[in-house]
């Protein structure tokens, strides 16, 4: 039983780090440029699709540095060609063209790699499990983890000693001063949400590691990672980080009692949350309004 | 994030002008008489009558969701769980309740409109992509739940093993279970009157205090409008339409599916006002004309209709964000 709670548990916080990595990149584009990016998910298979697609003359390891930078690459393109436009205009605009781009991505995903589910092939050493008393943890699961931490590490600090961290943040707060001391806001959107693209995509190579690559596969990730900014708190990363622990440490846990509910646990935590504290765990009131 | 003080002229104007959105006489005539020639004139066009049955229920669903989006300018981009409620309500009534079709709206309409009456509740603080965001991750509960409820909702395959009921007034019966024309014409005599229902709404004072809401939240509040009991009521009504639209696309398909409660739905929606104009009457409608056809025809060419589908997202949002009715009005930006 110990060991069934144990594996349920590291299941949860590895689920809980993919909602981590895909709800921080959602964060910090909803969160300067008010917009929810429905083709996040999208991004998160490009990502893997294109580690597929460079490994055999990258190698993993060059696959996994190369790949995210060309889907920020792209998302940096979507930005100025399309995401632009609307930011002026209300929301309902931003939020059908990202809804609507994300058909045609994964459409596109679909003609250019096939409909079928694609595995990743990883080096060796890492499908190995750690011990044998352990044996559901491979190492493949810590070097997950540890990419995670160490990427959100980078996000944090990029965020707090940065010259563009510190406007990003400081954005968030209030666009309209940053804009007046002299930032350039249009660049410094385009630069944050080609950074979303680039956490995507890297969750999306971990990802592809883990459960194979299929053109849909950002999908079951994206609610929860709306849930985990949600229950996290708007405007705060802090939150959005433990909101995806939370919900993905719960859903695991659920698992090992009540399997059909592992699911609708996630919602249950956000309908709690937004009874009892509206503004999320970590939210600054207000920041909702 | 800060909420726009700029000057707004609309509110005076609205009051002052008569108002542009409430249809004239010819326009009435003009709607009503193609929706009631429909089978007369759709075949000869190469359509089909149940063609027209869905752009009916969706059109519902969509004036519904306009109510909000359209006349108090809140985003829901989570209407397909109050649509998919509807319809899951009627056909659970259907099958295991009583063969009473007007019961089964009933019951349907009310799962629908009060859960989101409830959820309304919990959000009516939130604004702009926030509202719609807490929307969305809601309207997916009810996805997760018939999808994994699998003795109950069918799962995945979707709720069968239901239909339609002749509905009996004393002597008379109405047989509605044959497809064809009868039905359509039993669709088109509820969606008149949901719509007249709408028209009133929108006419009313109440409405005109929505209204308001959209143009200028601020000054609304200083008028002394309740803003957030305003725009609860909006968000609640809205539901009830829609959860009615559900229930008779559970009639008109005598089926459920979970696809009936995902956000694409939603998404589908929402771009079915924008398509027609979210800022007029009847422009949801249109919009939902026209996307039922465009993707009936697009998914019997090509296998990749999801592309097509979603390019024409883009191509709205980014070239006709006015939609086909409001191309005639040239106003503030939106």
């Amino acid at each position: 039983m110990i060991q069934v709670i144990l594996f349920n548990v590291t299941n949860g916080l590895i689920i809980g780090a993919f909602y981590v990595l895909m709800a921080l990149g959602l964060s910090l584009i909803l969160n300067l440029s008010n917009v929810i990016n429905f083709s996040h998910g999208n991004f998160l298979a490009l990502g893997g699709y294109l580690a597929f697609t460079l490994s055999p003359t990258l190698g993993y390891w060059g696959a996994l540095l190369v790949a995210p930078l060309i889907t920020a690459l792209i998302g940096l393109a979507v930005e100025r060609l399309m995401i632009r436009r609307v930011y002026n205009r209300d929301p309902v605009y931003s939020l059908l063209l990202t809804f609507g781009f994300a058909f045609v991505m994964q459409d596109a995903a679909r003609f250019i790699w096939g409909p079928n589910g694609l595995p990743l092939g990883l080096p060796e050493f890492l499908s190995q499990p750690i011990n044998p008393t352990l044996f559901f943890i491979t190492w493949y699961r810590v070097f997950m983890v540890a990419v995670v931490i160490v990427a959100v590490l980078g996000l944090f600090a990029f965020l707090r000693y940065t010259r563009i961290g510190i406007r990003i943040r400081a954005g968030t707060l209030d666009l309209e001063t940053v804009a007046s001391l002299g930032v350039n806001i249009s660049l410094l959107r385009t630069f944050n949400f080609a950074l979303g693209c680039l956490l995507a995509g890297l969750s999306g190579v971990l990802a592809a590691g883990q459960i194979g690559l299929n053109p849909n596969m950002g999908d079951d990730l994206l609610m929860p990672s709306f849930i985990a900014i949600i229950v996290g708190g708007v405007g705060s990363l802090i939150g959005t980080l433990f909101g995806g622990l939370l919900i993905g440490v719960a859903a695991a846990l659920t698992t090992v009692f009540f399997p059909a509910g592992s699911e609708a646990v996630i919602y249950a935590i956000m309908m709690i949350v937004l009874l009892v504290r509206p503004r999320g765990l970590m939210g600054e009131e207000g920041m909702m309004a | 994030m800060s909420t726009d003080v700029g000057t707004s002229p609309a509110i005076t104007s609205v009051a002052a002008r008569r108002s542009p959105i409430v249809p004239r006489w010819g326009v009435l005539i003009l709607v009503w008489a193609v929706l009631i020639a429909v089978p007369y004139w759709l075949p000869l066009l190469g359509g089909y009558t149940a063609l027209a049955g869905r752009v009916l229920v969706f059109g519902l669903a969509a004036m519904g969701l306009n109510l909000l989006l359209g006349f108090t300018g809140v985003l829901s981009f989570g209407h397909a769980a109050y649509f998919g409620l509807g319809a899951y309500g009627a056909g659970l009534t259907l099958r295991y309740l009583a063969h009473s079709t007007p019961l089964a709206m009933l019951l349907g309409t009310l799962l629908g409109g009060l859960a989101g009456s409830l959820f309304g509740l919990l959000i009516v603080r939130r604004r702009g992509v926030y509202f719609a965001m807490c929307t969305i991750a809601f309207g997916q509960l009810w996805y997760y739940l018939a999808y994994s409820w699998n003795d109950f909702t069918g799962g995945f395959d979707g709720l069968r093993d239901f239909h339609r009921e002749p509905i009996g007034f004393g002597r008379l019966t109405l047989d509605i279970a044959q497809g064809g024309d009868r039905f359509y014409f039993f669709l088109l005599a509820v969606f008149a009157a949901a719509v007249g229902l709408m028209g009133l709404l929108v006419r009313s004072p109440f409405g005109h205090t929505l209204r308001a809401i959209r143009e200028n939240e601020r000054r609304a509040r200083f008028l002394a409008i309740p803003v957030e009991r305003q725009i609860w009521l909006s968000f609640s009504i809205s539901c009830f339409f829609t959860a009615l639209a559900g229930t008779l696309y559970a009639l008109l398909n005598n089926f459920a599916d979970p696809l009936a409660l995902h956000y694409s739905l939603s998404g589908y929606f929402v771009v079915m006002c924008v398509m027609g104009g979210m800022r007029t009457f009847w422009g949801p409608l249109v919009g939902a004309a026209l996307f039922v056809v465009l993707q009936d025809y697009i998914s019997s060419m090509t296998v990749n209709w999801m592309s097509f589908v979603g390019a024409i997202f883009v191509l709205v949002v980014l070239f006709f964000p006015r939609g086909l009715l409001g191309m005639r009005r040239i106003r503030g930006s939106a």
